[in-house]
């Protein structure tokens, strides 16, 4: 009895050993497992990419709103306040005319000349009606979006860009011409530069290995800023000054209008710089917080400048210091690190202060809403303070043959960038200078550029759209 | 009947009005006015330049008054308006012929 209970007791521990010594024996692993694991990898790769790129696409269409949205009612409500009370339609029909007409040379032929395979300096006629660009992603510019989100996130560009250009001759240039002009400077000056610096194949893009002068552009520091603030010297040159100008006080009509204007401008420029990464993408953020700092900073530079030069700072100083510093990280939004921003920021709203306050007035030429004083200044300091401050931990763009980041900017150690640079700015330079030239001589010679000498008296709005602004008498 | 035309500084109107009120007067017309006096305004600093502002915002106030109660309209203004700067304003005086009140045809100092 008690050896039956002791062989018991025993056994207990025996066989719970004899489990764990002894597993029980798998079969073998199938091909058909095998094959079936490697389809659920495939199908949830499928997934994270499709999840990619729905997350980039609603960023970019979002972007896309937001772009178009600094020109209507952005742009047009900070010119506007800045212009006479008898301008303001007539100045808001500038911006609203550039909404319709690029749009739709952009969907013809404007698309293609900026981003159809060409060569160095303009594309091609691949995508004529836009032909081939379809939902699908391209890889040369965007492979997470498709590509019809592409073409109209450029399109807004297109359509602040020449938009821009109705500072310099603000309230004293026929509807026609300006309708004319700016829509042929959109596809010989504007599609070309955007082609060299965005495009495939294009003489300045840093992504191109082909480039010859790869230069930084995140957002089109001389894509959109220097061609148009170049184009907009030269415009007030050759069309002369407005009538009274400099004796008569030429003062914003609604500084209200023009602070919302500036801030939806600001707001906006999100979508500008941020949506250029053309990804919902860490680099989206670098490109966010950038704009934003150097808005802050350059707003504040400015103001401070004002303040000791004039003994008060003003609301149109500090509106305009924002925008300068907003031109200026254009094209470094996506290069530089935060505090470079700070540091950009800062010098554009003193440069572009000095440019306003002191240039301007010393040789005396009327433009007038500072086009080419905050636009042109901002955007030629912003593209070189690129080349300084562009850092590859943020964006390398350079790499080696084993894919290693190679330096980037100044602040790297590459120096060299200062020179692809400078010949991005030389090129918007020239293009600007020369294409708007010859197109303001035969758009004069067309249907002249400026208004009559009644005309400018009584205003825009009467003379060319038989409108008045505000009848606040009704 | 007399008009008394009164042109002031717009700070002043509450002032002015309210002591019209108390005097007696309850009708008057006001209307918003620019000018300037002899000294032509002030220079303002626009974008780098400077430029001279001759219109300047004013108030003009029109009472139509008997010719007894002229005095006590004009010292009433005088020493509601005034503050001893330069823009206090001016007041003129004139002769009207007649007054006719629209509603029930009333005409002469009845009117006023």
């Amino acid at each position: 009895m008690m050896l039956l209970f002791l062989s018991a007791l025993l056994a207990i521990p025996a066989i719970s050993l004899a489990q764990s010594v002894a597993p029980v024996a798998q079969p073998p692993v199938t091909q058909a497992q095998i094959a079936a694991l490697q389809q659920a990898v495939d199908a949830n790769k499928a997934a994270a990419a499709a999840a990619q790129s729905a997350g980039d696409n609603a960023w970019m269409l979002v972007s896309s709103a937001l772009v178009l949205l600094m020109t209507g009612p952005g742009l047009a409500l900070f010119y506007g306040g800045l212009v006479r009370k008898k301008n303001i339609l007539g100045t808001m029909m500038q911006s609203f005319a550039m909404m319709g007409l690029v749009t739709v040379l952009w969907a013809i032929v404007g698309y293609s000349l900026a981003f159809g395979h060409g060569n160095w300096f303009v594309g091609n006629f691949q995508h004529l009606f836009l032909r081939g660009v379809t939902l699908t992603p391209n890889a040369d510019y965007a492979a997470t979006i498709p590509e019809q989100t592409f073409m109209i996130y450029q399109l807004m560009f297109a359509i602040i860009t020449p938009a821009l250009i109705c500072g310099a001759f603000a309230e004293r240039m026929k509807f026609s011409a300006m309708a004319i002009f700016l829509s042929l400077w959109s596809l010989i000056v504007y599609c070309p530069m955007a082609h060299m610096v965005w495009g495939a194949d294009g003489l300045l893009n840093s992504a191109n290995i082909h480039a010859r002068f790869p230069s930084f552009d995140f957002a089109g520091g001389t894509v959109v800023h220097i061609t148009s603030g170049v184009s907009a010297l030269v415009c007030c040159l050759y069309m002369g000054k407005r009538k009274g100008y400099p004796y008569t006080k030429m003062a914003p009509h609604s500084m209200v209008l023009s602070f919302i204007g500036a801030c939806l401008l600001w707001v906006g420029w999100f979508g500008f710089n941020a949506g250029s990464a053309l990804a919902a993408s860490p680099l989206a953020t670098s490109a966010f917080v950038n704009t934003h700092f150097a808005t802050a900073a350059a707003a504040i530079g400015w103001s401070i400048a004002e303040w000791i030069h004039n003994g008060k700072p003003t609301a149109l100083g500090a509106i305009s210091g924002a925008v300068a510093g907003l031109v200026a990280i254009t094209p470094a939004s996506g290069f530089v690190q935060p505090m470079s921003a700070l540091a950009i920021g800062l010098v554009a709203g003193l440069v572009c202060f000095f440019m306003v306050f002191m240039v301007k007035s010393f040789f005396g030429y009327d433009d007038s809403l500072d086009a080419f004083g905050v636009h042109g200044a901002g955007g030629t300091v912003g593209a070189l303070l690129t080349g300084l401050f562009a850092a590859s931990v943020i964006n390398p763009v350079f790499k080696d043959a084993a894919g290693n980041p190679l330096p980037s900017g100044a602040i790297d150690g590459h120096w060299g960038q200062m020179l692809n640079q400078s010949a991005g700015v030389a090129i918007a330079w020239i293009i600007s200078i020369t294409g708007t030239l010859v197109l303001l001589f035969v758009v004069d010679k067309l249907v002249g550029l400026r208004v009559s000498a009644e005309e400018e008296a009584a205003g825009l709005d009467l003379s060319q759209h038989n409108e008045e602004g505000y009848d606040l008498n009704s | 009947m007399v008009k008394i035309e009164a042109i002031l500084q717009p700070s002043r109107l509450d002032a002015v009005k309210d002591a019209l009120l108390e005097a007696g007067i309850d009708s008057m017309t006001i209307l918003e006015a620019r000018g300037h006096g002899r000294q032509k305004g002030h220079t303002e600093f626009y974008r780098g330049r400077e430029y001279s502002v001759d219109l300047l915002p004013k108030i003009k106030i029109e009472l139509i008054v008997n010719d007894a109660m002229k005095d006590k309209a004009v010292n009433t203004i005088l020493s509601a308006a005034r503050s001893g700067h330069i823009g206090d304003g001016k007041i003129f005086i004139s002769r009207i012929d007649d007054a006719i009140r629209i509603r029930n045809d009333e005409r002469g100092e009845a009117a006023i």
